[in-house]
């Protein structure tokens, strides 16, 4: 299968009409109706943009995913910029990040205006602890899975980082942004080592 | 000059919550409780969750909510484009080394060596949520019995249908804020 070289921006689409509002809408949508993040609204976009729209190649979706989760930042903004510029350059890239944060602005905006108010109310304040108890066992959840993921792996490595990364956070205060760079350094390091290994194993 | 320290506050956690989904959340704790006091754990917890409950991603939420706190609506739109801006220039890098290059190996070998340090950092902000739920307080007490029962059961329960039964996460914390609600009242 031939890959394109540049994104879409010069071909037929990009002289349709209401490109960019398709483009629009429908990552408004989806950003409105995903909860739970990023892991969710990926199969939508592929949904939405490979099946229905035929504006990406499966393939390249899967790269595209690729390239959105190796990025910082929310998966779900991330992968509405490299679909928007594969689809319409920078401008479409532009135009499905309006798309997708618009729907959380507003409504966290509501309910920040009114929140003061809420959470005086007796009702709300036992659903917020009810539901904190509920946040509490997702997350529980989410680290359980993450962590025996890890643990499967069987690399040493990563299972003491994973243990001493905890200590420094939780107990030695470690600013978390330094223990990223230090982490992703020993990440890269690992890496290229690694693939040196297997390379000189190859000859 | 406060919307200035918004703006660079979630520029950082945009840039270093790596991981997606609730790589963000010990990022948001650091920037908007522990250093710049703009909410107070109890607000950070609620944010979380009204986040879980609300579309969008957490680092969105928060930005819009702890820019709305701090400076009303340009706060949130301040907060929000500083989130989003590493997303961008990174991703757009990216997008354009790959339809040059068409290889993400060494990005996406690096990411693996991170993967224990984020989730290590997930499950410290988990741990300070759990302690929240279940001791009403920020630090552990002096005795460990002193649990608030509601909440603790709730979050056992929860915990274990989560384990067993996999549903959709947004049911569990509906569930939870009913079973609050009802527990509570009667309690």
């Amino acid at each position: 299968m031939e890959h394109s070289q540049t994104p879409h921006k010069d071909t037929a689409h990009s002289k349709e009409d209401g490109l960019y509002l398709t483009l629009f809408t429908s990552t408004f949508k989806i950003s409105a109706c995903t909860f739970g993040g990023g892991f969710v609204i990926i199969p939508l976009l592929r949904k939405k943009f490979v099946d229905e729209l035929h504006w990406i190649e499966e393939d390249e979706m899967l790269d595209l995913t690729a390239i959105a989760q190796s990025s910082p930042g929310a998966i779900a903004v991330n992968a509405s910029i490299v679909i928007g510029y594969h689809v319409a350059g920078i401008p479409g890239a532009l135009i499905s990040i309006l798309g997708t944060v618009l729907p959380p602005l507003i409504i966290i905006s509501v309910i920040s205006r009114f929140y003061a108010v809420f959470r005086d109310n007796a009702y709300v304040s036992m659903a917020m602890e009810g539901m904190l108890a509920g946040v509490a066992a997702v997350i529980t959840d989410v680290v359980w899975n993450m962590g025996s993921d890890v643990v499967r792996t069987k690399n040493p490595v990563r299972i003491v980082m994973l243990i001493l990364s905890f200590i420094a956070v939780r107990y030695l205060k470690l600013n978390i942004i330094l223990l990223i760079l230090l982490c992703g350094t020993i990440g890269a390091a690992e890496t290229v080592m690694r693939q040196r290994a297997e390379k000189e194993r190859g000859w | 000059m406060e919307l200035l320290a918004l703006f660079w506050s979630f520029v950082q956690i945009g840039l270093f919550s790596i991981g997606g989904g609730y790589a963000a959340m010990p990022l948001i704790q650091s920037q908007a409780v522990d250093i710049h006091h703009w909410l107070t754990m109890t607000q950070f917890a609620d944010i979380m969750t009204i986040s879980e409950m609300t579309p969008g991603p957490i680092a969105i939420n928060s930005a819009t909510f702890v820019g709305m706190q701090v400076a009303g609506i340009l706060g949130s739109v301040v907060a929000t484009v500083g989130c989003v801006l590493p997303s961008c220039i990174i991703v757009l890098t990216l997008a354009w080394a790959y339809y040059r290059f068409r290889g993400l190996s060494l990005i996406q070998g690096m990411l693996a060596g991170l993967r224990p340090a984020v989730i290590a950092m997930i499950a410290s902000a988990g741990f300070s949520l759990i302690i929240l739920s279940v001791y009403g307080q920020r630090t552990l007490p002096a005795d460990l019995l002193q649990v608030h029962i509601i909440p603790a059961l709730i979050f056992v329960i929860a915990l274990a249908v989560l384990r067993i039964k996999k549903p959709d996460p947004i049911a569990v914390m509906a569930s939870c804020g009913l079973a609050g609600v009802i527990l509570l009242s009667i309690f």
